[in-house]
């Protein structure tokens, strides 16, 4: 008992809570912004998986971890222009889009590593984001080691959260955003550009999830590996869900899943199944849209081409 | 008639598009493309063992996109077939492991009926539920449900109760007489090849699927429902009871897909849990538009390109990799199907501005 115990009281549980948390948040708060807008969006995976392959192969090529940042940022972004381009333009059928970016992201990712790599993979020498150390807050017992010390994307995280919260709920433009995904008719009457704002929402949503997988290729580590999102984008979709389609909400529910992720990885040791720990999050996803702890509603509009009838 | 050319028409466009836009990409990249798909064509279909490898690795794919098509066709989009399928490969390794004295013919109907109910309940149940009593949308419950299912499976193979006696993360394998056996003879061409013998319940199953879609009465309600759920429901059809029957026969089929693969191929279950036929599955019945009998060709088509992936990276150097990227675009531009349309008005507008030009200047 006391070993349970030992996991609990041990900050290093909650660091890797928070280190577990971002790549699930990014790409939740990006698929937050997509749905917003009315555009569903299941390719948060193939986006974080081109933003960690770009992120690797051009910190790589110019020695300079920032370059990859932005490179894995806009990759995400223009991938999701595809999405964004067939949702709109041609009204297609948004899930299947997101699956074709995915399996197309998944295959181009692993044939371009081995084309332009070979079986050596990523060269070692390329650099990775740096770790800050919040002066004063990591000398605080307990929780300095919990947030003091992280990757620099673990608080660009912490500041998108923020600011995409105050972005959709307090500002013009993000009423405007999120109107277009309630009633695109009622937008358009009042003159806001329903394409354009969709555009955004989607845009913003692939470069959110690029950097879910920054994070992962050049903040964690510096290499890429096949597929190595692992499944990522699709509990970010949950965390979506769970985190009623709000970036505070996802934040949130990206912060349970990663707390499930970690325990279950520290419960391994003393001899509890991680498989049963890790079905939590996406049992807790079909609790929650069955509104036994709220009911989680999409936008009214989420999913439905928009026909302006001229 | 105009309609089911159409039908016919977007999924070859988009074939065509995907096999052209892979070529650019090789060229791109300093690869031959004809020599690439040359030796793809050969690995797929090349020798008696090639057709065999091919046709078998079909056999779940076949049976997964039929189970997709069923819920497409009833207006349901079912993308954890994946999760079906490994719940209905759990029950038919169990049930193949054990009771070993059942005579063949009982031993696999008994696996593969166990295997088809293990799908249909995973499904159908939750996911047919929620979505008939809070609207909650089935690509989320049942993609949720297929992570839980493969958690299961990795929870059952490492120190669980499937776990075979040893260290390796495996189950025990099926016993004789729950195996499916080879279709081609053991002799000549053939001694190097197997095919599997569900590659005749594959069929069996098309043929069974077309029959309860397009001439029962069954079948009429669930496209009535899916088609229209409005009018189903004002003509005193009940969307519940169809919401969880439709998901549950494509979880059906999923599951005896999970079943005739473990009977068939695999013998036992393994750790490495990802199949990718849930995910495939759905790209066969949208290139075969949800016609049955057309998903048989697309399950062949994409069983190929994995199967001639192999021999293609073998001959030619490029990474087998590059037929998901194909796989990608094809899918991409059958869901973008009015890009067709898009770009040929677009056209046409041109060359009549053109001519309209060349007129008035005339």
């Amino acid at each position: 008992m006391s070993a349970i115990a030992q996991i609990f009281t041990n900050p290093e549980l909650y660091a890797a809570t928070i280190s577990m948390a971002t790549p699930l948040a990014l790409p939740a708060i990006g698929g937050t912004f997509s749905e917003r807008t009315g555009v569903v969006n299941i390719a948060m995976e193939g986006n974080m998986l081109i933003g960690a392959f770009f992120a690797v192969m051009v910190a790589a090529a110019t020695q300079q971890a920032w370059l990859g940042l932005l490179a894995g940022m806009l990759a995400g972004g223009i991938l999701s222009l595809g999405l964004a381009f067939t949702a709109i333009r041609l009204q297609s059928d948004q899930v299947i889009v997101g699956m074709a970016l995915n399996l197309f992201a998944s295959g181009l990712t692993a044939f371009l590593l081995n084309t332009v790599y070979g079986y050596n993979g990523t060269p070692t020498n390329t650099p990775f984001l740096p770790s800050i150390t919040i002066p004063f807050v990591s000398s605080i017992p307990f929780i300095g080691p919990i947030i003091g010390h992280h990757d620099v994307v673990v608080y660009l995280m912490l500041l998108i959260v923020a600011g995409s919260q105050y972005v959709l709920f307090h500002t013009k433009l993000g009423l405007r955003m999120r109107a277009v995904g309630e009633n695109p008719e009622a937008a358009d009457t009042v003159g806001i550009h329903v394409a354009r704002m969709r555009y955004l929402g989607v845009f913003i949503g692939g470069m959110l999830s690029g950097l879910g997988g920054v994070y992962l290729s050049i903040g964690l580590l510096n290499a890429f590996d096949v597929n190595m999102t692992n499944g990522r984008g699709y509990i970010a979709l949950a965390a979506m869900i769970f985190g009623k389609w709000t970036p505070l909400g996802s934040f949130g529910a990206a912060l349970l899943f990663g707390f499930a992720t970690a325990l279950s990885i520290a419960l391994q040791n003393v001899g509890i199944s991680a498989n049963l720990v890790s079905m939590l999050p996406y049992a807790l996803t079909i609790i929650a849209l069955t509104g036994l702890v709220g009911r989680s509603r999409a936008p009214a509009a989420d999913g439905i081409p928009y026909a302006p009838s001229k | 008639m105009k309609n089911k050319l159409q039908q016919m028409t977007v999924p070859l466009y988009a074939v065509l598009t995907g096999l052209i836009l892979g070529a650019i990409i090789m060229l791109i990249s300093g690869y031959n493309p004809l020599s690439a798909y040359g030796s793809l064509v050969v690995g797929a279909f090349g020798s008696a063992s090639a057709i065999g490898n091919t046709l078998t690795s079909a056999v779940p794919l076949i049976l997964v996109g039929l189970g997709i098509a069923v819920a497409f066709r009833a207006g349901l989009f079912n993308i954890g077939a994946e999760g079906q399928y490994w719940m209905g490969a759990i029950v038919a390794v169990w049930i193949g492991y054990h009771f070993p004295t059942l005579t063949p013919i009982l031993h696999i109907t008994l696996a593969l009926l166990g295997a088809m109910l293990a799908g249909a309940l995973w499904g159908g149940v939750i996911p047919g539920l929620t979505k008939s009593l809070v609207g909650a949308h089935e690509v989320i419950t049942t993609m949720m449900l297929s992570y839980i299912a493969i958690f299961f499976v990795h929870y059952l193979l490492e120190q669980g109760p499937m776990m075979a006696p040893g260290f390796v993360p495996q189950s025990r394998p099926i016993a004789a007489t729950a195996a499916l056996p080879n279709l081609f003879p053991a002799t000549g061409i053939f001694s190097n090849a197997t095919l599997s013998s569900g590659f005749l319940i594959a069929l069996a199953a098309a043929a069974v699927t077309h029959i309860v879609l397009f001439r029962t009465t069954f079948g009429y309600r669930l496209r009535t429902v899916g088609h229209n759920p409005a009018a189903a429901k004002y003509a005193g059809m009940s969307v519940t009871r169809f919401t969880i029957l439709s998901l549950g026969l494509s979880g059906l089929l999923a599951g005896l897909a999970g079943g005739v693969q473990m009977l068939g191929v695999d013998q036992q279950l393994n750790d490495s849990v990802s199949s990718g036929f849930g995910y495939t599955g759905i790209v066969v019945s949208l290139l075969a538009r949800n016609n049955p009998y057309a998903v048989i060709l697309a399950g062949i088509f994409f069983a190929a390109l994995s199967v001639g992936s192999q021999t293609m990276q073998i001959n030619s150097g490029v990474s087998a990799n590059m037929t998901d990227v194909i796989t990608g675009i094809i899918v991409f531009f059958v869901a973008a199907d009015r890009l067709y349309q898009y770009g040929f008005s677009r056209i046409r507008s041109r060359v009549r501005a053109k001519s309209l030009e060349r007129t008035e200047q005339g």
